[in-house]
């Protein structure tokens, strides 16, 4: 009768054309996003992958450590001597304290465990590596000031006038706040007055000598002293350190093998991975036979009644509960209730276990629904029971998506903070737990009190956490993934 | 109430009956799915070693009839079976009656071809394997091979017993189902429609089947082709808004039947 309109057609195809763009618009956005929040935790996080220490030489003076008992040795001690005899000009009371302060308080540590396994080495000499505090730790990372290093060019008298120092000579280049050294000591500028600079000590020079071209070199930091938490002094220092070579860099393994501590350069996580096992653990042990027991009765043998469509209804409504409300569920009930310890794995576990079982009852239904009820007629038209029907034929067939469901789920306890906030698992913990009834905490409550800290070492830390956190959770996906596409069978 | 229902139906004709003995008796059997009355006041008797054909357009029963007969209509909730079903007199409605066993007896071949995802073997050995019907690997094994040669599979598969079930073709995968129905010694093997996902070659392959285990079995087949039910089938029903309109010797349904709505349907007047 009529004809199709060309430009009807038109406007359908670049309607189409249009929603194609929305779409790949959509994704790009959110592809930026996520490229942003996973840079920005990479970029913040890696350093704290890694730690700086100090070589010094040790000698395990028999009068500091007592063979019998080696562990209650004065290993601090023996560490912090060492390290302070690398600047044998450090002599005052503030300036041994400011060397301190660039060693961790845990430096002895490492020679600890090292003399308790070995008490052979009592008395003799030898090199460790002793690790350096957060703060000096994260100036080597380069994350405490911007530091350029200049050449001296030219030559520059100094002379000491009072308190202050004034240099003269070819003093062109020099700026306000830099740092002269020459002389074995380290003048601060104060001061330009034409080519007359006026600067303060550092560190006292030695003598007051020309230095020519080649024997001074001048340190520009980007950070003000006020602003950062290692003074001029310790940047002195730590840059002679660094130029005699002692620094190393290394994997801080002790990231992944300690428990929390209040230094930064100190604190790891396993007590949280631990915490979060165990509890995930308890969780799984709970909500996985539980779901699927209750999936099974749901969806093959409960009859279709009121009753059955009630506790459909509130099985859907559950996995909608906000996580916090099964947190005070599990405070009135696991501990107020039955009494259970306080910040336990075994408490969070039932928590999570309670959080999860929906998810996995829902994901275990629809796998169960999934499996045509060809099979299950085939396996009763030659006589077997519903139940072997259900258990040899539609549940093996049911299994991977079960698995996948329940990897999600437990993927979502993993990462679950709230309800465990409110069953105290938000202690301080720096023992890693040994069983179930211990106090604990879980990696994404770690990463929590973590993020509150003020320490700059710690924020790199939460992201590292964060960092190890996704990877747990990717790895989880990737299995769910895995086993979906593995075993996924279509009929 | 039932007579107007029962006086049409018209009995098989004695050449049949006079041949073999009667397997499968029916009496006054309603069913009900909720409140839709699926079948009304049925009544027939099967008589074993021959092959019954089902006929009469959808929805009509027949289908929910054959599942009355293994009581496969147990697994779903709202349907209701009154009357007597009897096979060898005995009424599987029963409450001694253990529906297991009788599903044992009473061999299902489906639709849609439905091996489990399992190998060849495992597909066949699963019934003999619940019932305990072998003593030991052996057995078993002889089972297995037995029912796949009287389903005519064994020399396609003879090689690969341990392939997937789900991999062979349509028709074979469906002589596989009637191999497994065949393994846990069945008296009464039912088909639904079992050539309805097939291609016509392979529907003849399970026609021919069907003709040699006749001799064996007796056996109740669905169909929706009426040249399938005059090929294989000694006796034919037709169904027709749930009861049973017309049932006899299959050349004389189809050559000379008595009721209207049968030649109607045969003749391709109506539906």
């Amino acid at each position: 009768m009529t004809e199709i309109r060309s430009d009807f057609v038109a406007k359908r195809y670049a309607a189409e054309r249009r929603f194609k763009y929305y779409g790949a618009g959509a994704l790009v956005i959110t592809a930026l996003f996520l490229l942003f929040l996973i840079s920005d935790i990479a970029i913040k996080g890696f350093p704290a992958f890694f730690e700086h220490r100090a070589t010094v030489e040790v000698t395990i003076d028999p009068a500091k450590v007592d063979a019998a008992k080696p562990q209650a040795g004065d290993f601090d001690g023996i560490v912090k001597d060492a390290f302070r005899s690398l600047f044998p000009a450090a002599k005052s009371r503030a300036d041994r304290k400011a060397l301190g302060g660039l060693l961790s308080q845990g430096a002895a540590d490492d020679l600890r465990d090292m003399v308790v396994a070995n008490p052979a080495l009592i008395g003799q000499t030898l090199k460790v590596p002793a690790l350096l505090s957060d703060d000096a730790d994260l100036y080597f990372k380069g994350m405490q000031t911007g530091l350029k290093i200049t050449a001296g060019a030219g030559t520059l008298q100094i002379a000491q006038s009072g308190e202050e120092y004034v240099i003269t000579g070819d003093t062109g280049d020099l700026r306000e706040g830099q740092i002269i050294r020459a002389n074995g000591g380290a003048l601060r500028i104060t001061k330009l007055e034409g080519s007359t600079v006026v600067a303060e000590a550092v560190l006292a020079p030695e003598t007051l000598n020309t230095a020519v071209a080649g024997q001074w070199d001048m340190l520009t930091l980007s950070v003000k002293e006020a602003e950062r938490r290692v003074n001029d002094k310790q940047v002195v220092w730590m840059e002679q350190l660094r130029s005699s070579g002692v620094i190393e860099k290394s994997i801080a393994w002790r990231f992944f093998n300690s428990g929390d501590s209040r230094e930064a350069e100190l604190a790891g996580l396993k007590g949280a991975l631990v915490g979060s096992l165990l509890t995930v653990a308890v969780a799984l042990l709970l909500a996985l036979p539980l779901g699927i027991a209750a999936a099974i009765y749901l969806e093959q043998f409960a009859p279709k009644n009121k009753l059955t469509d009630i506790i459909e209804v509130n099985i859907n409504n559950l996995a909608a509960v906000p996580s916090i409300i099964f947190g005070l569920l599990g405070l009135a009930v696991f501990l107020n209730f039955f009494g259970l310890p306080r910040s336990a794995p075994v408490a969070g576990g039932l928590v999570l276990a309670l959080l999860v079982l929906p998810t996995i009852i829902i994901a275990a239904r629809a796998a169960l629904k999934a499996v045509p009820p060809s099979i299950t007629e085939a396996a009763l038209g030659v006589g077997a029971s519903k139940q072997q029907a259900v258990f040899q034929h539609v549940l093996p067939l049911a299994i991977p998506g079960i698995l996948t469901g329940t990897i999600l789920g437990l993927a979502r306890a993993f990462g679950e903070t709230a309800p465990l906030l409110m069953i105290g698992m938000v202690a301080f913990i720096a023992d890693v737990p040994q069983g179930f009834e211990d106090a604990a905490t879980v990696l994404p409550v770690q990463i929590y009190l973590w993020s509150d800290l003020p320490e700059i070492a710690f924020q790199s830390k939460t992201a590292a956490a964060i960092l190890v956190l996704m990877v747990v959770l990717f790895g989880l996906n990737a299995i769910a993934i895995y086993l979906r596409k593995r075993f996924e069978r279509r009929w | 109430m039932n007579a107007p229902f029962q006086s049409i139906v018209t009995p098989a004709s004695p050449r049949i009956m006079a041949e073999r003995p009667m397997k499968i008796a029916a009496k006054d059997v309603n069913i009900y799915y909720g409140d839709k009355h699926a079948i009304k006041n049925l009544s027939i008797d099967i008589p074993d070693r021959a092959v019954s054909a089902f006929i009469g357009p959808s929805g009509c029963g027949k289908s929910t009839f054959l599942r009355a007969i293994n009581r496969m209509n147990d697994t779903i909730p709202t349907c209701r079976v009154t009357g007597n079903i009897t096979i060898d007199g005995r009424d599987i409605y029963d409450r001694d009656i253990d529906v297991v066993q009788l599903r044992a007896k009473v061999g299902m071949v489906f639709q849609k071809p439905n091996p489990f995802p399992k190998s060849i073997f495992e597909n066949v050995a699963y019934g003999p394997r619940i019932h305990g019907m072998s003593q030991n690997k052996t057995d078993l094994e002889e089972i297995v091979v037995s029912s796949l040669k009287k389903a005519g599979l064994f020399e396609e598969v003879k090689d690969r017993l341990n392939a997937p079930g789900t991999g062979l073709s349509g028709g074979q995968q469906q002589r596989l189902c009637i191999a497994r129905a065949i393994a846990v010694n069945p008296q009464v093997i039912l088909m639904d429609e079992p050539c309805s996902a097939l291609d016509p070659i392979a529907t003849a392959k399970i026609e021919e089947l069907i003709d040699e285990l006749r001799q064996n079995y007796c056996i109740v087949i669905v169909t929706h082709s009426m040249q399938q039910a005059a090929r294989v089938s000694q006796l034919t029903a037709f169904f027709h808004l749930g009861t049973l309109v017309e049932f006899g010797d299959t050349d004389e349904v189809f050559t000379a039947p008595q009721e209207k709505r049968t030649q109607d349907y045969i003749t391709g007047r109506f539906g």
